[in-house]
């Protein structure tokens, strides 16, 4: 029999459900877990823990998932290749040791690092590496003194020496979210670094993998179509079935919520993809122009057609910085007139600010109930007729105590203003606000620095 | 005859930095005609109006009867230092649902209705 690699989705995000992940284990016959734990921001939440503690900086979901998930996983043999490292895999598994060594379980761990460069941003200038904004081309002169984190995305070359070396389980940093996925392929199939169609169709599984339900059916963008997907609270995340040609199919456990079918999958296919003929990743480009997915009906799509052309020179890095402080006020209002006496209410909160001479660099004023997600494009024909409504106001200041007293100004309303009021549930404190700030850096001063490190626990 | 898009499309959007993107999906290879014709860059920028300081782009894909759009500058600067409820843009999506296009009568899912 031909060989085939199933490899099953695992989180989405830091904070995502792992229960799902069980059904693909056990009834899925996944031999590897990809485990997506970094959105674009992560890394600044746990720049804070790590500041706090310098053993800490990982995604700590990691611990609870494979604390319920490893008896199951040791005894399927699959594998986990995860990215909870965040800005300390090391330290990750320092902490999954233990839990590993107190429930007397045995894994080979393996760390990829090198992807931090918050410590290297001088180094990196001065070897020519101007790091000036993708987008913008601004100098990061202008940022350098408000980094919070920097981190340059791997790609999948690490995860799959770390495999070759026998790890059950990968901790890496940044990586692509999908070098999650094409690291075990090229593993296991020994795909040629410069095989560029098979990296692409790596590329693309670990793109429709890595957003866990989003995969299979979850957040499926619609008008009615949404309520037919089945069973949401019993939901599979997708699975792919892969060959050694990068054809796959994909589909998830069986007697699970959810659904993969053409729809679905396209529509994951898309998501935060800029050019579709040019994705870029550490690895290879994407063109999705050529892609196949062909609907076999019960819950099974065949990919085929992935075509790659050669990696790019350069890696992106992305970094965050402090951008201000954001101080939020909400107060709700019923029936009748609720749009009206939130509006008279956001009128009397900005004269309370102006009075104050607070520096308020910008406000959004958003209607709860009427226009807060769909903005300029919400339908206003039952805006004056609105069971209830509440108002949302948020500023951006350099001030961090404006920004705290700005929530504090809300519960006033509730007895020296318009009637009828509610949500008075408390008083909501700054929030720090990042920007982002994509960069490239040429790949060899990168990888020069990337480490993969094994170690057995036993 | 005028048609909003959710009757005949479904949609999905995300955030990347500043960007946010939208793909735009014909049930049908018919309706995937009618969209690639009507939903232009400038129809786009139309509809999203103020919440834009970029340029749109626009690519169609025939393999997937797919839309792929991006709007430029679209998210205060990225979700991270957004002011917005939907700092996201996860209902970037929704709004361009409800867009309303020029289309024939005899499109699939207009029949239904």
């Amino acid at each position: 029999m031909t060989k085939t690699v199933r490899i099953g989705a695992g989180l989405g995000f830091y904070g995502d459900a792992w229960h799902p992940i069980r059904a693909s284990i056990e009834r899925g016959g996944v031999q590897y877990i990809a485990s997506d734990h970094l959105s674009e921001l992560t890394l600044a939440i746990l720049q804070k823990d790590r500041q706090k503690d310098p053993s800490a900086g990982y995604a700590r979901d990691a611990l609870p998932m494979l604390s319920d998930l490893w008896p199951a996983a040791a005894k399927h043999k699959v594998k986990f290749v995860l990215n909870a490292g965040g800005l300390n895999p090391r330290g990750a598994r320092e902490a999954i040791g233990k839990l590993f060594k107190k429930n007397g379980w045995r894994a080979r761990i393996a760390t990829v690092t090198g992807d931090s460069v918050l410590e290297r941003i001088d180094e990196l200038r001065a070897a020519g590496e101007t790091l000036a904004h993708m987008d913008s081309g601004a100098d990061i002169g202008s940022v350098r003194e408000r980094l919070l984190f920097a981190s340059a995305y791997l790609g999948a070359q690490p995860i799959a020496e770390a495999l070759a070396q026998g790890a059950d389980i990968v901790l890496t940093g940044r990586v692509a979210d999908a070098a999650l996925t094409l690291g075990p392929l090229a593993h296991e199939f020994g795909w040629r670094w410069d095989d560029w169609d098979r990296l692409a169709a790596g590329l693309t599984l670990g793109h429709l993998l890595e957003c866990s339900g989003q995969g299979s059916g979850g957040n499926f963008g619609s008008a009615g179509e949404w309520a037919r997907v089945p069973d949401y609270a019993n939901f599979g995340y997708p699975i792919a079935e892969v060959s050694a040609d990068g054809s796959a199919l994909l589909t998830k456990p069986p007697g699970t919520g959810g659904r993969v079918s053409f729809d679905t999958v396209r529509q994951q296919l898309l998501y935060e993809v800029h050019d579709p003929h040019a994705y870029f990743s550490p690895d290879v480009v994407l063109d999705m122009g050529t892609l196949r997915f062909d609907d076999e009906g019960g819950d099974r799509v065949r990919v085929t057609g992935a075509s790659g052309a050669a990696r790019p020179a350069q890696l992106k890095i992305v970094a965050g910085y402090h951008d201000g402080w954001m101080g939020t006020g909400m107060i709700g209002f019923a029936w009748p007139e609720a749009y009206a006496k939130c509006e008279k209410a956001a009128e009397v909160v900005q004269a309370w600010v102006k009075e104050r001479g607070w520096p308020v660099e910008d406000t959004n004023v958003e209607y709860v109930g009427y226009n807060s997600l769909l903005g300029a494009n919400a339908d206003p024909t039952y805006r004056d007729q609105l069971n209830e409504c509440f108002l949302r106001m948020t500023i951006r200041t350099k001030d961090r105590k404006v920004a705290d007293g700005f929530g504090r100004l809300f519960p006033w309303l509730g007895l020296s203003g318009p009637p009828y009021v509610g949500s008075l549930k408390g008083v909501q404190p700054a929030k720090e606000l990042l920007g982002i700030w994509p960069s490239l850096a040429k790949r060899g001063l990168i990888e020069s620095r990337i480490e993969t490190s094994l170690e057995e626990i036993k | 005859m005028k048609t909003p898009l959710w009757k005949i499309a479904h949609a999905r959007s995300g955030d990347k930095a500043d960007r946010a993107d939208i793909g735009l999906f014909a049930f049908d290879a018919e309706t995937y005609a009618v969209l690639k014709r009507e939903v232009t860059k400038d129809r786009l920028a139309r509809h999203f109006g103020a919440m834009l300081t970029g340029p749109v782009e626009l690519w169609p894909l025939d393999n997937i009867l797919a839309l792929k759009i991006v709007l430029n500058g679209a998210l205060q600067g990225g979700a991270a230092r957004s002011l917005r409820m939907d700092n996201l843009g996860k209902n970037v999506a929704a709004q361009l649902l409800r867009m309303e296009i020029e289309a024939p009568e005899s499109l699939p899912r207009l029949k239904k209705t």
